[in-house]
């Protein structure tokens, strides 16, 4: 059984919490966070794949393995990837049930909106939108074979 | 010149007379880099805005009452100030607009109905913002006309040679910008004024990154149309001037209807107001006109040229120190710039470069800069950009190459 949601948020919170509010330490460790996500297979990387309303680009892939999702993505942007690779992170391994109904209270926790802006925090609604919308397919998918 | 010329700045006593530059951000004292987008403002200019609606904020014009009076004043002396910053000929020639994207909607508008024709020409500049290739599109769509560019060159600088061959007697209008504000080129605007009018065509100027920065003289230039933003002249947003000449505006259709640009009105006919309030249609922006007076006033107190050579120092400095750095790619080095520092890193996304400098306190521009079609054209996504003002300083600029050092350092 892996971890749940909550406890990965949990230790996501823990980890910030260690760099203390400083904007610069936070940053690079987000973009650690991106250099460390595994590398999208290059064929997943298509314009279908893309999160429309992220202004730097990104592409996310999604698959069902044994009940659960696992996702692969990747941006051009080295603080997004980092971003993203947090909901990765959290949501990989999970049951398509678990991530649509999963409440994302890390963000509010680490104080994203301080670091993702107006700009960001739009695109990033729109990755965990797209995200969910995985799951609930997958889980159509499910419901439809049992 | 009326202004004395000095040579160098008191920097840290300009420093004082702006509020903003004195706080932390992110734990670090701000470095402000992002003037071409706005610069900020002084004391005076604040302290006008404050000093207005406590003392006599009223509507111009009309009321026959002191605080009308005074308010009416105060507005028309800026316009007095702003005939004498760009020696126009006559106040009547100075039109308050919201900034240079009304001052260029309003010419594209009015000039358009009466002098573009079908099959007619409008030549704008491969280098310019989107608020001076919209508007022409508007009227190039509306009257059938052909919309043609002056290419770029590699270096950042107009292809004046490319021009020549554009221009020609179907010509109507050029439109180009003083000085880029993606990459500073500072065009050669004389020599292209010329150029049209041996073709008979007029000449719009914007001038958004040469308000604050390059000495403007419309009569020397003679251009025909000149644009100003009040914001990015240390004066408040939401004001700005169109100068146009006189001859020219009074042939001009109004723009907008309403109070003030009207002599009489009756259901059977109107008959309008006499330049520059013919084209002042409504409650201007009182406030912050008199306020953008104290910009000019600020920047007069301290002299054009002094303010040139000041941000060409840090341009100057700022390039040769952010050339000893790898992979920095400096975009655009037009041999005459005005202080903005547009760049590169290969392999990291001008995003994260704002992104991070943020972090450590220091403000810059990252995307495409509202110039699109000349991104395009140098083959990038967008660039980072510092801009510098006459605040702005050589330690500041150290800041702000340390920060990229540590940037490039830890993604490569
Ligand atoms: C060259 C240039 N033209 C036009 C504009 C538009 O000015 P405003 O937004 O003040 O109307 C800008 C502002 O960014 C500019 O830099």
């Amino acid at each position: 059984m892996s971890k749940s949601i909550t406890d990965i948020q949990q230790e996501i919170i823990q980890e910030f919490s260690l760099l203390d509010g400083d904007m610069e330490m936070t940053v690079f460790y987000i973009m650690e966070l991106g250099q460390k996500l595994p590398a999208m297979n290059e064929a997943n990387k298509t314009e279908d794949n893309v999160v429309k309303g992220c202004q730097s680009k990104v592409w996310l892939a999604a698959k069902l393995e044994n009940d659960n999702v696992y996702f692969e993505a990747d941006s051009n942007t080295a603080i997004t990837k980092g971003l993203v690779s947090l909901l990765v992170r959290i949501f990989n391994g999970q049951s398509p049930e678990a991530i649509l109904n999963a409440d994302l209270s890390f963000m509010q926790k680490i104080g994203m909106e301080r670091f993702i802006g107006t700009q960001r925090s739009n695109g990033f609604a729109a990755m965990i939108k797209q995200m969910k919308l995985y799951a609930l397919a997958f889980k159509t998918k499910q419901d439809v074979k049992s | 010149m009326s202004v004395a010329t000095r040579t160098s700045l008191d920097v840290e006593n300009i420093r004082k007379q702006f509020p903003v530059l004195h706080q932390k951000v992110n734990g670090r004292d701000l470095v402000y880099f992002d003037n071409a987008a706005t610069n900020q403002k002084p004391d005076a200019v604040i302290n006008s805005l404050v000093d207005y609606y406590s003392n006599y904020n009223a509507n111009i014009h009309r009321g026959i009452h002191t605080l009308a009076e005074k308010a009416t004043k105060a507005y028309e002396q800026t316009r007095a100030l702003a005939k004498e910053f760009i020696n126009a000929a006559s106040e009547q020639e100075i039109i308050f607009v919201r900034g240079v994207t009304e001052a260029i909607n309003l010419v594209a508008a009015s000039y358009g109905k009466a002098f573009i024709r079908e099959g007619d020409e409008i030549i704008i500049s491969g280098l310019e913002h989107h608020s001076n290739i919209v508007p022409w599109q508007f009227v190039c769509q509306d009257r059938k006309a052909v919309l043609k560019v002056i290419n770029v060159k590699d270096n950042g600088e107009l292809d004046l040679e490319q021009f020549k061959t554009l221009i020609s007697s179907k010509t109507k209008l050029v439109a180009v910008n003083h000085a880029s504000n993606s990459l500073g080129t500072i065009n050669p605007i004389k020599q292209i004024i010329d150029l049209a009018h041996a073709n008979h065509a007029v000449v719009l100027i914007d001038g958004a990154q040469a308000g604050a920065h390059l000495p403007i003289d419309v009569q020397a230039l003679n251009c025909d149309f000149y644009c100003l933003s009040s914001h990015k002249m240390f004066g408040p947003t939401g004001t700005g001037i169109l100068y146009g000449k006189k001859n020219l505006m009074e042939l001009m259709p109004p723009y907008q209807g309403g109070g003030e640009m009207i002599k009489s009105v009756s259901f059977e006919k109107t008959t309008y107001n006499d330049l520059p309030y013919k084209f002042e249609a409504g409650t201007p922006n009182i406030a912050d006109v008199i306020a953008f007076g104290k910009a000019i006033e600020f920047i007069n107190s301290i002299g054009k040229e002094a303010i040139a050579a000041h941000e060409h120092e840090l341009l100057v400095y700022a390039t040769e120190r952010i050339k000893t750095l790898p992979h920095v790619r400096v975009i655009g080095e037009a041999k005459e710039k005005v202080g903005v520092l547009s760049f590169s890193i290969d392999g990291i996304h001008p995003f994260d470069i704002g992104q991070m400098l943020d972090a450590r306190g220091i403000a810059v521009r990252t995307g495409h800069h509202c110039t699109e079609p000349l991104m395009e054209r140098l083959g990038v996504e967008g660039t980072v950009r510092a801009s510098f003002s006459v605040y702005n300083t050589k330690q500041e600029v150290d800041q702000f190459i340390e920060g990229l050092d540590r940037i490039i350092k830890f993604l490569k």
